[in-house]
């Protein structure tokens, strides 16, 4: 067991682990983290995504002791109480989901691409979302959800 | 799925890891990113007794300029190398290859080291490295050693690595003023290549002063489709050069059959790549080359 702490949705969080623990599995079972998703559990759907020092990551496909002494946000991290990020906004007004299952990991990536680009161009963002599969929408609204989401946030600047 | 057990070591310092893989030798795998390794020991594949973690060696992660080159970190994330403004003017087709690896995540942890030290035949680095003449920086307790890409890589997934060596650097020439391009034939976004292609040029007026084409699967092995940078040099800059080069690129070359193509149709690939490649390069428009 290796003894580790890292700050987790802006908490600080210690705990004792078994090194092959992976870090999706931290977040979920030991962690309440119920937005972060197992899906193909091999570093292809992007289900699994969360921010690891602000860049996303598959937390399928890193350790929790490698994350040891970093900060990672999960998409419980986004969001104050009762008052949503634009992106998740975003989503539920453009129809960007039915299942619901890729919906965190394709809002932690689009946050990934929206702090590194803020006003992407629609090819920007099917590139940004490469790493997350979704079987259900075929894609089209959550461009679009991630494209108002651009907006909102420019507009928030600017007001 | 879990990986199997495994002891976990943080190393420390270079001397560190050196001495940890001393101690361990095959017994042991070094962790850089993860991003190969970790799914092969969640598959079972690789079932290290010992693992290496290479995560806190800051100085593994720089690039910087050494001696008329530069000198990429074999922690340096993929990231990293496309956003370093060092190699964006000195060595740019290293962020043209690099954004075709994985996906964004992918890119966020994966290193250039270990992608290159993994030697996977269908990576996109290795033929980059080849096309490049980069020299590996390798280290261990006895020695340290420089390895031409050349000699580097022996086999899929096999290179000259002992299991007591781990990669320090990759040094990669200054090309200023070169032109570039990577084509990178997959069959969705975030896949292997089946084949890919990259290619530099150095133009001196309309005449190709100087021309590296690496082949990414196309054997075993990465390649340089010698026969059509041959035919490149010296020639005019221009669409008739590209066409008769592109024909002779799969001209040597030992390419698998698998259930993505078989070897026909990777030399055809090959040609129509290079053809692709040449053509952004030069900033040519070449007609399509489906009947070469």
């Amino acid at each position: 067991m290796r003894a580790i702490e890292m700050i987790v949705d802006g908490a600080t969080v210690r705990r004792e682990v078994d090194p092959r623990l992976l870090l999706v599995h931290l977040l979920t079972d030991s962690l309440d983290r119920t937005g972060v998703n197992v899906g193909c559990d091999s570093s292809n759907c992007g289900a699994c995504t969360v921010l690891l020092d602000g860049r996303s990551v598959k937390s399928c496909t890193v350790l929790a002791v490698q994350a040891d002494g970093h900060e990672v946000t999960t998409v419980r991290g986004i969001a104050e109480e009762g008052d949503w990020h634009p992106l998740q906004t975003a989503f539920r007004n453009c129809h960007a989901l039915q299942c619901g299952y890729c919906t965190p990991g394709m809002i932690m990536a689009a946050k990934d691409l929206l702090d590194a680009v803020p006003d992407p161009t629609d090819e920007q963002i099917r590139e940004g979302l490469e790493g997350n599969l979704c079987r259900c929408t075929g894609y089209a609204p959550i461009v679009a959800a991630v494209r108002e989401a651009a907006d909102d946030l420019a507009a928030q600047r600017q007001g | 799925m879990f990986p199997a057990p495994f002891a976990y070591e943080r190393a420390e310092d270079v001397d560190h890891v050196i001495a940890l893989l001393h101690e361990h030798g095959d017994e042991a795998k070094v962790l850089a990113g993860g991003q190969s390794l970790l799914p092969l020991m969640k598959f079972r594949l690789a079932t290290p007794a010992v693992v290496i973690d290479l995560g806190h060696l800051e100085h593994l992660h720089a690039v910087a300029a050494r001696g008329g080159r530069v000198a990429v970190g074999a922690a340096a994330t993929h990231q990293a190398v496309i956003d370093s403004p060092l190699l964006r003017e000195r060595c740019g087709a290293l962020a043209e290859v690099v954004r075709r690896i994985g996906d964004p995540q992918v890119r966020h942890r994966g290193t250039f080291g270990g992608a290159l030290a993994h030697g996977d035949a269908a990576g996109d680095l290795p033929a980059l490295a080849r096309a490049l003449d980069a020299e590996f920086v390798l280290a261990s307790q006895k020695r340290r050693r420089r390895v031409a890409a050349a000699d580097f890589f022996t086999g899929h997934l096999q290179t000259v690595l002992a299991d007591d060596e781990v990669v320090l650097r990759v040094e990669v020439p200054d090309l200023t003023g070169w032109s570039f391009a990577y084509e990178k034939f997959a069959p969705v976004s975030h896949a292997w290549a089946v084949v890919g292609v990259v290619a530099l040029v150095r133009r001196d007026g309309n005449r190709i002063a100087d021309v590296r084409i690496g082949l990414t699967h196309m054997g075993d092995v990465p390649l340089r489709a010698t026969a059509a940078e041959a035919a490149l040099r010296g020639a005019e800059a221009g669409v008739e050069a590209v066409r008769s080069a592109a024909a002779l690129a799969g001209r040597d070359t030992s390419p698998p059959s698998d259930d993505n193509a078989d070897a026909t149709y990777r030399r055809h690939l090959a040609r129509v790549l290079t053809a692709r490649a040449l053509g952004r390069a030069l900033d040519l428009t070449v007609p399509n080359l489906e009947t070469m």
